[in-house]
């Protein structure tokens, strides 16, 4: 997958099984894209997850790890931003939440 | 899809075969937990070679199947996690600390043999002029 090697190809899988549960979890449904991206030299990939549920109230605390709303181990959103480069959550309670993360592919 | 539990000796052997859903996953550990029981087995092995992704849901199931084996009286041991997932797991922060991991099926029997001896030991009564 765009030149990934096939521990960064776990890494990011992992990733996106954390995001996808929180999805199943909190909204019951949403949409997961996936696309290609270059930034200068380096190439990576874009992952959003997008879900019209009830939004974080305390994302503060929805980052930190061990914490969960749903008896969950609270390794999600955390545990997902350390296996990505870039983490970005974008969330209104009420309307919905998308999470935007990056993986850039080491040049050598 | 469904992890076929193969029983060998004492130990029950659940090698899982591709990616599992949860439901697959949780389906496992209670087929495990009440297999303990009907077969009498002291062990249980759980082979994830084929598993290129665990994720939180995966690693916690398999604590709580190590967890709730022990509580019937069965010792449980993880083997097979490949580089790329123990990486992945530890960057996840999730280190599976309590439960029993070796390198391969190997390994495994190995150490059931192993905790098996420990326990005769433990329990043998002590008998007059024992020492100790």
């Amino acid at each position: 997958m765009a030149g990934f090697s096939s521990g960064e190809q776990t890494v990011i899988a992992a990733a996106i099984s954390e995001i996808a549960r929180n999805i199943l979890m909190y909204a019951k449904q949403g949409e997961v894209f996936l696309s290609l991206a270059t930034n200068g030299d380096r190439q990576g990939v874009v992952v959003v997850a997008k879900d019209q549920g009830p939004g974080i109230a305390d994302l503060e605390r929805a980052m930190q790890y061990g914490y969960s709303t749903s008896h969950g181990v609270g390794a999600g959103l955390p545990g997902a931003k350390r296996l990505m480069d870039e983490f970005e959550v974008d969330t209104v309670v009420g309307q919905g939440t998308t999470i935007t993360m990056k993986k850039w592919r080491r040049v050598i | 899809m469904e992890v076929p539990i193969l029983r060998q000796g004492q130990y029950l052997i659940a090698s899982i075969q591709s990616a599992l859903t949860d439901a697959d996953l949780s389906h496992l550990r209670e087929a495990l937990i009440a297999q303990v029981g009907r077969s009498r087995c002291r062990g249980v092995i759980v082979d994830v070679t084929a598993l290129d992704v665990m994720d939180s849901f995966a690693v916690r199931t398999l604590r709580d199947i190590a967890h709730m084996a022990r509580l019937r009286g069965a010792e449980t041991v993880i083997v097979g996690i490949q580089p790329d997932v123990a990486f992945a797991m530890v960057q996840l922060g999730l280190t599976l600390k309590g439960v029993a991991t070796v390198l391969d099926l190997e390994e495994g029997l190995a150490f059931l043999n192993r905790r098996d001896e420990e326990r005769l030991l433990e329990t043998r009564p002590k008998r007059f002029g024992d020492r100790g």
